[in-house]
């Protein structure tokens, strides 16, 4: 099970702040297809990815028990 | 030490204690930066702000922040709190405490912390507009997204 995080905009896109996705999902790139595929997350394919809160890429391995969490433009300060 | 540094509080922030957490025997200067919540931008009126964070990343990304500081300008000190939830106008949303011997390296590292903290801690800010509200979107903060489509290219 990988645990994702949404925020922001991404958080109320999907009326959520958090999903537990099962299945055979490898790296971030398959993680963002699947999610394109069943959530209203357009964009998704774009937008930075963190692995166990450290910046990652679409090709991070990902396993069972990570937590992924995605991270829009950021606007703090 | 770096905990205490390095904060993200739903709290109104104490300045004095960001303050206090750098100094040392040999600090001759000390610069803050305080970022508060602005009631007018180019016309437009904000009722409050909303700030959202990934706390454990944001907290880990501070201290990344102060560790870059160190070593850019050695033997400077650094804490930074942001504060999180609904801000009204003229609220601390970010304190920079940095200390060091002579006064231009904290001038200069506060400098960069703000900017860094722009680019690379994940928190949002929310605008509550008199007439509307959207979540503020690029890496330097002034670039809005009321379509929700907001990704940009290599971000």
């Amino acid at each position: 099970m990988i645990r994702v995080l949404l925020f922001a905009h991404l958080q109320e896109s999907v009326g959520e702040s958090m999903l537990e996705v099962r299945g055979d999902i490898q790296s971030v790139g398959t993680l963002k297809e699947w999610l394109a595929e069943h959530y209203p997350l357009p964009g998704i394919r774009q937008v930075m990815t963190a692995v166990n809160e450290a910046y990652a890429t679409d090709e991070t391995a990902l396993q069972s028990g990570d937590t992924v969490a995605f991270i829009p433009p950021v606007s703090g300060g | 030490m770096d905990k205490e540094c390095y904060c993200v509080t739903e709290a109104p922030i104490p300045v004095d204690q960001v303050i206090c957490r750098v100094q040392a025997r040999d600090t001759g200067a000390i610069t803050t930066f305080i970022g508060t919540v602005r009631e007018w931008t180019k016309g437009r009126r904000t009722l409050y702000l909303e700030y959202q964070a990934y706390i454990p990343m944001a907290v880990r990304m501070l201290k990344q922040i102060g560790d870059e500081i160190k070593e850019r300008w050695p033997g400077t000190e650094t804490a930074i709190t942001h504060r999180i939830g609904r801000l009204e106008i003229g609220e601390a949303a970010v304190v920079i405490a940095v200390s060091s011997s002579h006064r231009k390296a904290a001038y200069d590292a506060n400098a960069f912390a703000i900017e860094r903290i722009k680019e690379m801690v994940p928190i949002w800010k929310k605008e509550h507009w008199e007439d509307g509200e959207t979540w503020i979107g690029n890496q330097a903060g002034n670039i809005a997204y009321p379509d929700r489509q907001p990704f940009s290219k290599g971000s």
